[in-house]
């Protein structure tokens, strides 16, 4: 098994393991932290195809991976914001009783 | 040198199974910070030096202290930590999608044929870096910052209240 295969291995695994905490928990702030999870997999992901890949002078999955935590962190601020204004109106954080603006 | 990358991995998914599993959003918060302190040493690892310090500051630094202050400020009573009914059966579920993504991404990854790459990480200098931010991708960066100005804005004035405390209100 190559080291490529190992790193691509270790991204799966990790994105897996978001996407179970982000659907079987109900606490919003969990959900969020489970969706940073697979975010940062899939940045594994640009680093390891930029180590081993064909053209690694270019530079680009560094670069990908800076605009990505870029757009991570405004991600982040934005859900939280979010949370604070679903635990201002129903006083829990708990996404099951977040169903006001269900039709 | 894969006996690093495999420390490294073990850590990492460690930490973040722990993280994801336990009740107390307080020590979830902090073993997954854990976690991507193991991710920044992955990036380290692979010679992506820039990449990892981002992480740093960012995750490690910035990310975990905004979450930390969301737990706080959040945080009412023991009510929140009481399991819902149908937990159990969603986690079990949860776990199973979780699993079953893992096996076809894992399954997939070990089926294929990826060229061998080179022996040693590839050299990649902060002002190589420079150059490419401030010329082919002068566009995207600027975009990026409209992006975090829009949202630091966005998320102030979806957490700001409306009208007047009262004056009963402990927040």
């Amino acid at each position: 098994m190559s080291s490529l295969q190992l790193c691509l291995g270790f991204s799966s695994v990790l994105f897996a393991v978001g996407l179970a905490g982000a659907l079987g928990r109900s606490n919003s702030i969990i959900v969020l932290l489970g969706l940073e999870l697979m975010l940062n997999a899939a940045n594994l992901n640009f680093i390891a195809f930029w180590r081993f890949g064909p053209a690694p002078a270019a530079g680009t999955g560094v670069l990908f991976v800076i605009f990505a935590i870029a757009v991570t962190a405004a991600e982040t601020a934005v859900g939280l914001a979010l949370v604070i204004a679903i635990y201002r109106h129903q006083h829990n954080i708990r996404l099951a009783e977040a169903v006001r603006l269900k039709g | 040198m894969n006996a690093a990358l495999i420390a490294i991995a073990l850590f990492t998914v460690g930490t973040a199974v722990a993280a994801l599993s336990r009740r107390n959003l307080l020590h979830s918060v902090l073993l997954l910070a854990g976690s991507w302190t193991g991710v920044a040493a992955f990036f380290l690892w692979a010679g992506a030096e820039f990449a990892a310090f981002a992480q740093v500051l960012i995750y490690v630094g910035a990310i975990s202290m905004v979450v930390l202050f969301a737990v706080l400020l959040t945080r009412r009573s023991r009510d929140d930590l009481a399991p819902e009914p149908a937990a159990r059966g969603r986690a079990f579920y949860a776990i199973l999608t979780g699993t079953a993504v893992a096996a076809v991404l894992l399954v997939t990854v070990g089926r294929t044929a990826f060229p061998p790459g080179p022996a040693l990480p590839p050299v990649l200098t902060v002002g190589q870096i420079g150059d490419q931010l401030m010329g082919p991708q002068a566009a995207a960066l600027l975009v990026v910052g409209v992006l975090l100005t829009v949202a630091i804005l966005g998320a102030v004035v979806l957490a700001a209240r409306d009208g007047p405390a009262e004056p009963g209100d402990r927040r």
